[in-house]
């Protein structure tokens, strides 16, 4: 939630130090992470242990991009994996008035919110997987590059109904150089009709990996994102 | 960098992130990115401030384990780009790690791929 432009005091204002709920019972974490030293009266975290990254001091944390035009199913792919509860961040964007306001005749700024989800995935004690996934908005240049950033590649989500909606989502992960694959998401379970016609619409390079599979499944989602890491390794190799 | 006509995160324009960040600029990205692990410092600060209420609260909610930059955010539901601005502060002021010690070399892309995929096939089958 971000701040609106007229808000005061945004619904989520923080507490005053002192006012914080009771703790909960935060579980000693016995993953060799530092002790919790600011956590006095008062001041307790709110998260359950589970909340946190297991054995954060030594974890090498990675991320893949979940990719795709609005209600693709990017929000449930992302919950169908995630080990935590999926969150979100947004950032109030401005953009610098090239517009004039009708209405009060002065050049304003334009304000719009973008919003990303995130969830998380334990792979290992020495690896810690996030998922990103966003909407192709190629003018948010500071979220997609936040994202974008060492990310090892991409799944991008498709319906086969809106293949035109992808042209714009594809365009920006291969400007931002990043491998993926392409996940079929089947809103009807069918099989994919015809993939020739598919990859020739989208324009596909013949290595690129094309899957089916339904996010709101568990073992549809981790075997799209498996092909599309086993392919992210072949190019590595 | 930002081109004309092109969206910009807000962090220090409007009022309230202003007050809350004390005007202070983004950091830079290579120091915090979004899956940059963040945690309490456990001696804390040799010099200790006065902390703002959102300083505290983000210092709280780094107290008891590691979270992302990106987990912070999502959990105070602060804009990303005032979490970052407040973290990369507490930083510096010795109040949290961005940088924990890391116990073994950085693993290798293919390493870390391997990893991926059989962890992924572990947990899914
Ligand atoms: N039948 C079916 N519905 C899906 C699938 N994936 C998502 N949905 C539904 O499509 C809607 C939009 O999905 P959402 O994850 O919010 O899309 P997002 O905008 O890309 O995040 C939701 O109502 C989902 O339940 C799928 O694979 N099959
Ligand atoms: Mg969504």
């Amino acid at each position: 939630m971000a701040f609106a432009p007229n808000s005061v005091e945004p619904p989520h204002a923080v507490e005053p130090p002192h006012a914080v709920e009771p703790p909960h019972a935060v579980e000693p974490d016995t993953a060799g992470d530092p002790p919790a030293p600011h956590a006095g009266p008062g001041t307790s975290p709110r998260l359950g242990a589970q909340a946190y990254v297991r054995g954060g001091a030594t974890q090498t944390a990675v991320k893949i991009l979940v990719v795709g035009h609005f209600a693709v199913g990017k929000t449930t792919f992302i919950g169908t994996i995630s080990e935590i509860e999926p969150l979100s961040t947004e950032e109030t964007m401005t953009r610098a008035g090239e517009e004039i306001d009708d209405l009060k005749g002065v050049t304003g700024k334009t304000t719009t919110t973008v919003a990303m989800d995130f969830g998380r995935l334990t792979i290992s004690d020495r690896v810690v997987l996030y998922l990103f996934g966003t909407p192709g908005q190629q003018r948010f240049v500071q979220m997609w590059e936040d994202m974008a950033r060492g990310a090892l590649g991409a799944l991008v989500l498709v319906d086969p109904e809106r293949l035109a909606d992808s042209f714009q989502v594809i365009d920006l992960i291969e400007q931002y150089s990043l491998d993926y694959a392409i996940a079929v998401n089947h809103f009807d379970g069918a099989p994919l009709r015809d993939e020739a016609a598919l990859r020739e619409a989208l324009d596909l390079l013949d290595d690129t990996p094309v899957v089916t599979c339904d996010a709101r499944d568990e073992k549809s989602s981790a075997a799209a994102l498996t092909t599309l890491v086993r392919y992210l390794l072949d190019r590595v190799r | 960098m930002t081109g004309p006509g092109e969206w910009e995160p807000e962090a220090a324009e409007l009022v309230r992130p202003y007050v809350i960040t004390k005007g202070r600029g983004l950091p830079d990205e290579a120091e915090l990115s979004l899956i940059t692990l963040v945690t309490a410092a456990p001696e804390g600060p040799r010099r200790p401030t006065r902390l703002s209420p959102e300083e505290q609260r983000l210092l709280d909610i780094c107290s008891a384990g590691y979270l992302s930059v990106a987990e912070i955010a999502g959990h105070t539901r602060l804009p990303l780009g005032v979490v970052k601005i407040l973290l990369a502060a507490l930083t510096e002021g010795g109040y949290l790690i961005t940088r924990p010690p890391v116990a073994r070399a950085p693993l290798a892309d293919r390493e870390i791929l391997e990893e991926v995929l059989n962890g992924l096939r572990a947990k899914f089958g």
